[in-house]
């Protein structure tokens, strides 16, 4: 398949990242819509959990919301929040978290909190929810979002979920045993955390982008590994999974009209 | 014991002037039509509590109704900001909001301590995160036998807690089915709580000895109101509308439209207007 958007790419390239043996706590948006592409696709047995207490589930259209009926209804089963977060999140039994964000540093710590200072926000963000713990109790993180100036900052106003802190074993000097971000997943390429620095570098080039182009988009002077790879261009299943779900997804949104 | 009472009653028995109140629900069984009877009344000064702030308490904020809120992702989920949210704390406007903020985790273990009548919860939260640095009710506690530094909130103790749930007996024995979120925790981290149900029955019939039931004893009041979760839902009873969710980011964006709507659908409505929006499935179908 040689026609699709670099969103397309990006959730696919993210759907990749995950295998039938994962436990992945999924956030909402792009990080919802690569998970079910990989549940529907190559990761068939892939456990999904959404923090509104719905685990095992199979949704068929993709949640506007973190806790829509369409997981409850798909879900092996549901329970509370206090033990979603207690015994499941913070009890270690999630492999990966799969977070989405506003903002994103080297270090691949986000901000979802505010732009500007606290007190006085230029802009108001919804903030963290369940990120700061999802964060650390996860095995490891992936992220996905659109490369962009905006959003791949050189200084977070504010860290809303900690990836790497200021680099290096910074985590495991402040006592987590997880692995925290292994993988940046954006519209243009795939970046991982330097084994040493953990500063993430470039490691896989989307089909048709040049590194000028991820140059520009990103606010900081981005590094590219020794090696980089193209990433594989999506195939056919993977496409028509993705826009399947997406249109059905609109269709059922879109549904109820008569409400407003 | 549970009085069964009209909406009007309910409120206007257990929430008052000033009161820190939590209006639960994980985007699922939202109280929407106890929120709009609280507005009604002309309740002012609330500190709002609850983990997901979402259309619910931008409406309690756009109308003036809130002093403060604790919670921790105000956001129209899916969607994007809840603007009135924004314009109180960018702006102060209608006034200023004082806010705590903590994440999701903190949030759910301090309902759970309150529901456990401890003073305080404690976490493995907040690792290198930002919060704890504005926020000085998150502080730390160390583990007197593993010496393990620990996250600490205090507990969650509303003067009140109002949730929405499928049904409820005669007795005021409450189901409550699906996502069940933080509300149990909630009801009985309060010192007076109100429960609005799509319908009241002669026998609750739990489906399972298993099931999530908040007895008639430890609930203050409950009320019917059929459609009483709109635009969230009642699992087993009516689907969210995501289109009002998407709607609604339209409506607040602007000061004017948004009381033109207040006025319109809650100054001028009455708790039966949402019996519209009731399934006429009892959940037991589902």
């Amino acid at each position: 398949m040689s026609d699709f958007t670099p969103t397309e790419m990006m959730t696919i390239a993210a759907a990749r990242a995950l295998s039938n043996d994962d436990v992945c706590f999924v956030g909402i948006g792009a990080p919802s819509a690569a998970c079910n592409v990989a549940r529907l696709t190559h990761a068939p047995d892939i456990t999904l959990i959404y923090e509104s207490g719905t685990v095992g589930t199979k949704p068929d259209v993709l949640p506007l919301s973190i806790g829509d009926g369409e997981l409850c209804d798909t879900a092996l089963f549901t329970v509370s929040v206090p033990e979603m977060f207690r015994y499941w999140l913070q009890g270690g039994r999630i492999t990966t978290g799969f977070l989405g964000g506003a903002q994103i540093d080297r270090f691949a710590n986000l901000n979802t909190t505010v732009v500007g200072p606290y007190d006085h926000p230029k802009v108001r963000l919804p903030g963290g929810g369940g990120a700061p713990e999802i964060a650390s109790n996860c095995g490891r993180i992936f992220i996905t979002m659109a490369l962009s100036k905006r959003g791949f900052v050189e200084k977070l106003p504010f860290i809303t979920s900690m990836g790497h802190g200021e680099g290096g074993d910074q985590r495991e000097r402040l006592g987590m045993k997880t692995k925290g971000p292994t993988r940046v997943i954006t519209d243009l390429c795939i970046l991982e955390p330097d084994p040493e620095t953990k500063e993430l570098t470039v490691v896989s080039i989307h089909p048709g982008v040049t590194r000028e182009q991820i140059v520009e988009n990103c606010g900081w002077a981005i590094k590219f590994a020794a090696h980089v790879i193209e990433t594989p261009e999506p195939t056919e299943l993977e496409l028509t999974t993705l826009r399947d779900i997406n249109a059905r997804t609109k269709k059922a949104h879109q549904g109820d009209k008569e409400a407003a | 014991m549970a009085k069964i009472v009209s909406l009007a009653e309910a409120v206007g028995d257990n929430v008052r002037d000033g009161d820190t109140v939590a209006m639960e629900g994980f985007t699922h069984l939202i109280p929407y039509a106890a929120g709009h009877e609280v507005i009604r009344q002309g309740r002012k000064d609330l500190y709002l509590v609850r983990m997901t702030p979402d259309i619910l308490y931008d409406q309690l904020i756009g109308v003036g109704a809130a002093r403060g809120m604790k919670f921790s992702w105000g956001g129209n989920p899916g969607v994007g900001s809840l603007h009135r949210f924004r314009d109180a704390v960018e702006n102060q406007w209608p006034r200023p909001l004082e806010i705590e903020e903590h994440s999701h985790a903190a949030m759910a273990n301090a309902y759970e301590a309150g529901a456990a009548n401890l003073p305080f919860a404690t976490l493995r939260g907040y690792i290198g995160a930002d919060l704890p640095k504005v926020n000085p009710n998150i502080k730390s506690v160390t583990c007197p036998f593993t010496g393990e530094v620990l996250a600490a909130v205090p507990a969650i103790r509303p003067d009140v807690t109002i949730i929405h749930a499928q049904r409820a007996d005669r007795k005021g024995n409450v189901l409550i089915e699906g996502i069940v979120g933080v509300q149990k925790e909630a009801v009985l981290a309060a010192k007076r709580s109100i429960v609005t149900v799509e319908e009241i029955v002669d026998e609750l019939n739990p489906p399972s000895p298993n099931s999530l039931v908040l007895p008639g004893w430890a609930v203050t009041s409950v009320a019917q109101v059929p459609g009483g979760a709109f635009p969230s839902y009642a699992h087993g009873y009516y689907p969210r509308s995501n289109a009002f969710y998407i709607g609604w980011d339209e409506i607040a964006r602007d000061r004017d439209s948004f009381t033109a709507w207040i006025k319109e659908n809650v100054l001028d409505a009455k708790p039966e207007d949402f019996a519209k929006h009731a399934g006429t499935k009892p959940a037991r179908a589902a």
